[in-house]
This record gives structure tokens, C-alpha cells and sequence, in this order.
């Protein structure tokens, strides 16, 4: 699974972060990127749909299941 | 209301959805009803109390008008405006500064840029083990007892502290600290006398931490502000001051009052601490819920320049109340929106509200739950409301508990 976080979109409420620190980084004004490429280690994609169903922007997506 | 938080008595309302009135008991103490009917009736209902106002109370309406900058302004965020004949001649009730919560674009661009590292996840967890040692101190004070006000004792107690801890000044001041805030956010609201005097000492006092810096900068957040540039110009003192004052404000009313509402809601549902006492790992999707459930703070904007919302005229001047605890109440949003389940899987909350103001503080807010909760949870897993005890509301523009009788 490959992920991304669409920065035009994120507000920095970063609920991802909390949610999944290993999939996203964090810059020092709150907003999110996705970590690794985006590249979701297997057994973390419960994590990363968490995310997205967390996220008030509606700004992280997956690319590629 | 009652008259500990100053708020008169108003007429009784017959009809929310054109004479609404959110210092109306039945509003401050369960508001949850009055915004499902009008959503059904009317999902964005009018007053012309305390100024006049909007109030939209569907999580879509809330979130589009909280994206409408700049025709609503941040200019004035405070919820209610007083009656023209409690208006000083001083000006007590003149604009906030407290930027970049009061200010648009250009000025809240680089004015929350300035603030914003320092609550990054990574700044925020820094202060973490600071509240978790104040969390157990205030605890080890009750525990022998037996009981606990886990409003004043607790809650109240929490924010005060780290946000002192934060901008670097004396900890020892929380208590006064705590009543200027509700000077300003709860017992000002509707007393512009109360609000005034309690907004001089907040600008005094910090008027007189910048002096202090400017002869011994110290490494804390005041210094940091201090030593900043925007476009190669320092900030000016009453620049830091205002944002000084926004942190303390905002820092410390809304979250005491979304800690006092979990542990009201925890010792009311005894399930759902029994789970979190055995799985303390649900903790923080627990916390994400019950900010979503009893999300605290109101803010409003108010209409800079003629515009429509859904065919609906707004003029220039009215105001416009951001009902994010409305909006995440909405059965549209949420499954069983009246339910909280600890456990929700899919919580698109916005308690901390959405748009180019989403509360800055949002990390640190949520660390403090977490812990105070955790610690809480983890010495006293056993707790219920005090019976025959009195539990009030504080509401308006913050809402949650201000007293709180439990036992143990």
C-alpha cells in the first residue's frame, strides 16, 4: 500500500501523526507529510486506514492498494 | 446560569431557531437536544440577543463557514457582544488583541507562523513528563481523602501550570492566572467591568515579563518571541504581548474544561473506565472521542463584507458563531453522534476547528488529556459522582464543568 498526504489540504490537526507516527512525518509548523515514500509496511495498513478515516481535511489518500 | 459566573437572567426562549440564547441554562447545561431539533427545523438559527448572531449546527455548515475568510473575520472572536448600555466610555469592550486568534491575513499569517513550533507534536511532548509529575502532585493532595472536585481540584489545576511552564513565567501565579481567564472568557463575557480589569492585569503582567527579558533574556517562549523577525523587523512589545495573552486565555479555560468533561463522562459510565483502566492504550482514541462529545469552545467571526451563505443574506457586522461542538454532533457526520464510544473508529472531529485557525495549542491540548487522564485513571481506577452532589456548567463561549463532586 502507498499513501499520500495532499499538503494543499492539511491543516496540521495532526491526527495521522498520532494516529501512526511511523507513516508520517511532522514539519515544525504541524503539517504532514507521508514517511517512507508513502510505502505503508506490510501489517500497517489497518493503521494507515485509521488515518484516513481520522482526518478532518480529508487530505491523505491511497495511491496504490 | 447562575450568578457565581455573572451572566444575568434572560427572558425564557420559545423559539431557538430565531431568538437562541447559548447563556440560557437549558443551553449551557445540555445543549445537545436544542441543535438536533434545529437541525431538523432550522440548521442555522438567528438572535438577535447579545448582539445578534448566526448559529449554524451541521458539521457541513460549520466547516464551510469556518473556510469563509475573509468575509468572516476573526477580527472579534469573542461569542457575544454586550448591550450597548453596558459599554463603557473607557472602551472595555474594545477589539481583542490576541493575534493571530484575532487577526486575518496578512497579520495571522505570519503571527501564527511564530507560534506554531512551539506546539509541534515534538515541542508538546517535551512538556510531557512536567504535566505528568503535576498531575500526580495534585493527585498525591486528595487521594488520602476520598474525595475530589475533579473540576477545581484536578482539571482546573493542569493547564495554568504547564502553559506557565511553557512560556517560562512563575507557576506559583496559576491560581491567578485561572481568574483572570474566567475574568475574561466566563464571568467577562457579559460584565465588560470584570473583563476589562482582568484583561489590564494579563497585559500588565506580561507588559512587565517582556521589560524583565529585555534586561535578562531567559530560554523560554516570551525570550523566543522576542528574539523573532518578520521581514527583518523585531515584533512589537504589544504584538508579544497580545499573543502572550491568547496563550494564556486560550491555554488554560478550554482545556480544563475538556478534561473536568471526560472525567465527568467517566464517572458517570462506569464501562468505559473499566476499559480504559484495563487497556490505558485506548487512551488517546478515547480522548479524540470525548473532545468530539463534549467539545468545549465556540468561537465566532463576525461579516466583514456582504455575503450569502446557502441564499441567506449576512450583513456586515453580524456575527457568526463557529458551533464546532454543534457540528460534531451531527448524525450526518457521525454514527450515533449522542453516543460516545470510546472505540470510534472513524472521528472526523473538529473540536479543534478547521481552516487557517485551527487551534494552534491542538497537541498540546491533547497531551495534557492524555496524561491527566492516564495518571488519573491509573491511581484511581475507581470513582463515581458524588451522590447529592451538585455538578454546574460553565458555558457561552467555553463549555465544562466547574464543579465536580466525585468520590473514591
Amino acid at each position: 500500500m502507498r499513501i499520500v498526504v495532499d499538503s494543499e489540504k492539511c491543516e496540521g490537526h495532526n491526527r495521522c501523526y498520532s494516529i501512526a507516527p511511523e507513516l508520517f512525518d511532522v514539519d515544525d509548523y504541524g503539517y504532514a507529510t507521508e514517511a517512507n515514500g508513502g510505502v505503508v509496511p506490510e501489517g500497517m495498513e489497518d493503521k494507515a486506514r485509521l488515518a484516513i478515516d481520522n482526518c478532518p481535511e480529508y487530505a491523505i489518500t491511497i495511491v496504490e492498494e | 446560569m447562575s450568578d457565581e459566573v455573572g451572566v444575568p437572567s434572560t427572558p425564557p426562549v420559545d423559539d431557538w431557531a430565531s431568538d437562541y440564547d447559548i447563556f440560557d441554562a437549558d443551553y449551557i447545561n445540555d445543549p445537545y437536544p436544542i441543535w438536533a431539533d434545529l437541525r431538523g427545523e432550522c440548521p442555522v438559527a438567528t438572535t438577535e440577543r447579545w448582539g445578534g448572531s448566526f448559529l449554524p449546527t451541521r458539521y457541513e455548515d460549520v466547516v464551510e463557514m469556518a473556510r469563509m475568510v475573509p468575509s468572516l473575520s476573526s477580527a472579534d472572536p469573542i461569542v457575544v457582544r454586550p448591550p450597548d448600555d453596558q459599554i463603557d466610555a473607557s472602551g472595555a469592550y474594545h477589539t481583542v488583541n490576541a493575534p493571530p486568534i484575532s487577526a486575518d491575513p496578512p497579520v495571522h499569517t505570519w503571527s501564527r507562523r511564530l507560534i506554531l513550533p512551539a506546539f509541534s507534536p515534538k515541542a508538546t511532548a517535551k512538556h510531557e513528563p512536567y504535566t505528568r509529575e503535576l498531575c500526580n502532585k495534585l493527585i498525591d493532595d486528595f487521594i488520602e481523602t476520598g474525595q475530589v472536585d475533579g473540576a477545581q481540584d484536578y482539571a482546573q489545576q493542569i493547564p495554568p501550570r504547564v502553559i506557565a511552564h511553557l512560556l517560562g513565567v512563575d507557576e506559583g501565579k496559576a491560581d491567578e492566572f485561572t481568574e483572570w481567564v474566567r475574568g475574561v472568557l466566563e464571568i467577562g463575557l457579559s460584565n465588560p467591568a470584570v473583563r476589562q480589569a482582568s484583561r489590564e492585569k494579563i497585559f500588565g503582567f506580561f507588559q512587565q515579563e517582556v521589560a524583565d527579558r529585555r534586561v535578562n533574556p531567559k530560554d523560554d517562549l516570551i525570550s523566543e518571541l522576542m528574539a523573532a523577525e518578520v521581514d527583518g523587523e523585531p515584533i512589537s512589545d504589544n504584538h508579544i504581548v497580545g499573543t502572550c495573552n491568547l496563550l494564556l486565555v486560550a491555554g488554560i479555560d478550554t482545556t480544563w474544561s475538556s478534561i473536568g468533561s471526560a472525567l465527568w463522562h467517566l464517572a458517570g459510565h462506569p464501562d468505559d473506565r473499566k476499559r480504559l483502566v484495563g487497556d490505558p492504550s485506548l487512551i488517546p482514541n478515547a480522548v479524540e472521542e470525548l473532545l468530539r462529545a463534549y467539545s468545549p469552545v465556540t468561537m465566532a467571526r463576525v461579516v466583514s463584507e456582504e455575503t450569502e451563505f446557502k441564499g441567506c443574506p449576512m450583513h456586515v457586522g453580524d456575527k457568526v458563531l463557529m458551533n464546532f461542538p454543534g457540528a460534531n454532533r451531527d448524525p450526518e457526520m457521525f454514527d450515533n453522534p449522542d453516543v460516545v464510544d470510546i472505540e470510534r473508529q472513524q472521528n472526523r472531529h473538529v473540536a479543534f476547528g478547521v481552516g487557517i485557525h485551527r487551534c494552534a495549542g491542538s497537541n498540546l491540548a491533547r497531551m495534557e488529556m492524555h496524561v491527566a487522564l492516564e495518571e488519573f485513571l491509573a491511581r484511581i481506577p475507581e470513582f463515581a459522582l458524588a451522590e447529592g452532589g451538585e455538578v454546574t456548567w460553565a458555558g457561552g463561549q467555553v463549555r465544562g464543568p466547574r464543579q465536580l463532586p466525585i468520590v473514591f
